[in-house]
């Protein structure tokens, strides 16, 4: 077996070709003619092609990988050992320019484009780079023995939320690299609960083990980005004894481009998108924090969303601000929004007919977050549906008029809500029974769209107790970036 | 010969493949005790009680804070637990 490099002329001529590419069949009497003075013809298909140059076959397209070849056919004009010259596709005057041939290729037309290398099909540089050992990972190696399976060695190494993870391969990690401009050593920050470094490489390992397509990367780089703000406190989210987990809320065009779902079921399961980048996020706090329930994640009882909570927001009604908009992120830019959010809660209302009637009923509805007496507690994220949105549509009041209206509609007297009052022990603490207090801190409050057509149904995901903490725990948006 | 199948660790490969538990000391004598409050509701409260119980065998104890439990420990005070203790008692954390 010779190496690669045997295969490349001194001084001379080199053409990487497929029988499978039309241009590549058209130029063959012009391979055939410089192959009979020294030329190396290389094919990538028909090992017998083309006829008369006694054509070396690339099978493992190592040759390709290596000449970086994105078209066939390409020239190549080897002098010193170095490469001189290179034509890509056929273009008359540039053949003959690289094969010092003023003569070559009469008859045939001047230009023609050629094809797509084999070595650059969907996936083939990533699987290329992996065998032929170009490939910038560094995290440790781990062999599954023959006898053991990948899925069970990962449970046992205890890198799972309890389902089972797509095993990280290196072609699996090399592949979700790809998916991001941002090189695989770059780090994104420190994970909480053991500021653990996270680099581009790590959250791709685990984004692999959740599920995600590359295209999906950047937006869990920028779940975990956001995580990661001082601003969010995750660290805090993660040792509660409360239900809540990170909640996410993605905008802007990346929804529709990597095929979220924010229709039909948005909340529930059946879409990879949704499911996977929030199980992402989740699997990275869990595995490079070192954020384990039992551990250091206390939660009394948990929520199903601490798998996976993730969304799109509706954006179809150019009436509408998405939720990033009104959280300052530019129109038209992708982003995402992490809520610290319990599980859904179903709103149904199938008797309100105004906007008027419709919010007095939701703010009797999200009065019972955490408890109907704690106000300035845990916020809340309201998932309005698309009908209860068309009544208050129908009324022409959009996001600003709508989270007016429930703010002051959520205004509560103290005298109501301090502990004691109308006999119940929990509520806010003594000495503001003269006060009107807001049920929700201002940044606490959040409203998106979403859901299927039919429905006087929307969501309420109730806020982390830790929301009370002024000041230190809030929502945070972040563009998604490339 | 067919490569062996391998995955890439997605931990922060802060622990060997064996972990060794750390043994707990034989006796209190002489070793430092340092009391941290994660900085949760009534934590002072009851590592107060813990120090008295502490004091009240001899036991040297050190207090150490946490400005608020929804964040980690700042580094300082990390360092400082490691430099000047040789066990830790956190709260209170529910």
């Amino acid at each position: 077996m010779t190496g690669w490099r045997d295969a490349l002329p001194s001084d001379g001529l080199l053409a990487v070709v497929k029988r499978d590419c039309p241009t590549c069949v058209l130029v063959a009497p012009v391979l055939a003619e410089l192959a009979a003075e020294g030329a190396v013809a290389v094919t990538q298909d028909d090992p017998a092609f083309p006829e008369e140059t006694a054509p070396r076959h690339d099978a493992d397209l190592e040759l390709s990988w290596r000449l970086d070849i994105e078209t066939v056919p390409t020239l190549i004009r080897f002098s010193g050992g170095r490469e001189a010259a290179r034509a890509v596709g056929w273009n008359k005057a540039e053949w003959r320019a690289v094969a010092g041939r003023p003569e070559l290729g009469e008859d045939l037309p001047e230009n023609r484009p050629g094809c797509g290398s084999l070595s650059v099909e969907f996936g083939m540089p990533e699987r290329l780079a992996v065998r032929f050992g170009d490939i910038p990972l560094s995290a440790r190696r781990i062999v599954v023995e023959d006898h053991d399976d990948p899925m069970e060695a990962a449970f046992d190494r205890g890198w799972t939320d309890g389902l089972p993870v797509v095993p990280p391969t290196d072609l699996r990690v090399a592949r979700m690299l790809a998916g991001t401009t941002r090189s695989a050593g770059e780090v994104i920050g420190e994970i909480p609960p053991n500021l653990a470094p996270c680099t581009v490489e790590k959250a791709a390992i685990n984004a692999v083990m959740a599920g995600c397509r590359p295209e999906y990367f950047p937006t869990v780089l920028a779940a975990v980005e956001a995580a990661l703000d001082p601003a969010f406190s995750m660290h805090g989210l993660l040792c509660t004894t409360h239900f809540a987990g990170p909640v996410i809320v993605v905008n802007g065009p990346v929804a529709r481009r990597i095929g979220m779902n924010w229709g039909l079921n948005a909340l529930g399961q059946g879409n990879r998108a949704n499911a996977t980048i929030g199980r992402a996020l989740q699997l990275v706090v869990r595995n490079i924090g070192g954020g384990r329930p039992g551990g250091i994640d206390r939660a009394t009882l948990g929520n199903p969303g601490k798998y996976s909570f993730c969304f799109a927001e509706d954006e179809t009604d150019p009436d509408w601000t998405p939720l990033s908009v009104a959280r300052g992120i530019r129109p038209g830019a992708s982003a995402v929004t992490l809520f610290h959010g319990e599980g859904v809660s179903g709103f149904v209302d199938q008797k309100s007919r105004t906007a008027k009637e419709l919010t007095t009923s939701l703010a009797h509805y999200l009065w019972h977050v955490n408890h109907p007496k704690l106000c300035e507690f845990g916020g809340a994220l309201l998932v309005l549906s698309p009908e209860h949105y068309l009544i208050y549509k129908a009324e022409g009041w959009g996001r600003t008029k709508i989270h007016e209206a429930l703010r002051a509609a959520l205004k509560r007297p103290g005298s109501e809500v301090v502990r004691g009052a109308g006999g119940l022990a929990e509520g806010m603490e003594p000495g503001r029974e003269n006060e009107v207090v807001d049920k929700f801190r201002e940044p606490t409050f959040l409203i998106a769209r979403a859901g299927g057509p039919a429905g006087l149904f929307s969501a309420v995901v109730g806020g982390w107790t830790g929301m009370r903490m002024t000041g230190e725990v809030d929502p945070v948006t972040k563009e998604i970036g490339t | 010969m067919t490569e062996p199948y391998a995955m890439r660790d997605p931990t922060a490969e802060t622990e060997p493949a064996m972990r060794q538990p750390v043994v707990p000391p034989a006796s209190l004598d002489g070793l430092t005790i340092g009391l941290l409050s994660i900085g949760k509701e009534r934590s002072v409260e009851f590592l107060d009680s813990v120090e008295e119980r502490l004091a009240a065998q001899d036991l040297k104890v050190l207090r150490f804070a946490k400005p608020t439990h929804t964040k980690p420990a700042p580094r300082g005070v990390i360092q400082d637990l490691v430099e000047r203790c040789d066990i830790v008692v956190e709260g209170l954390a529910d």
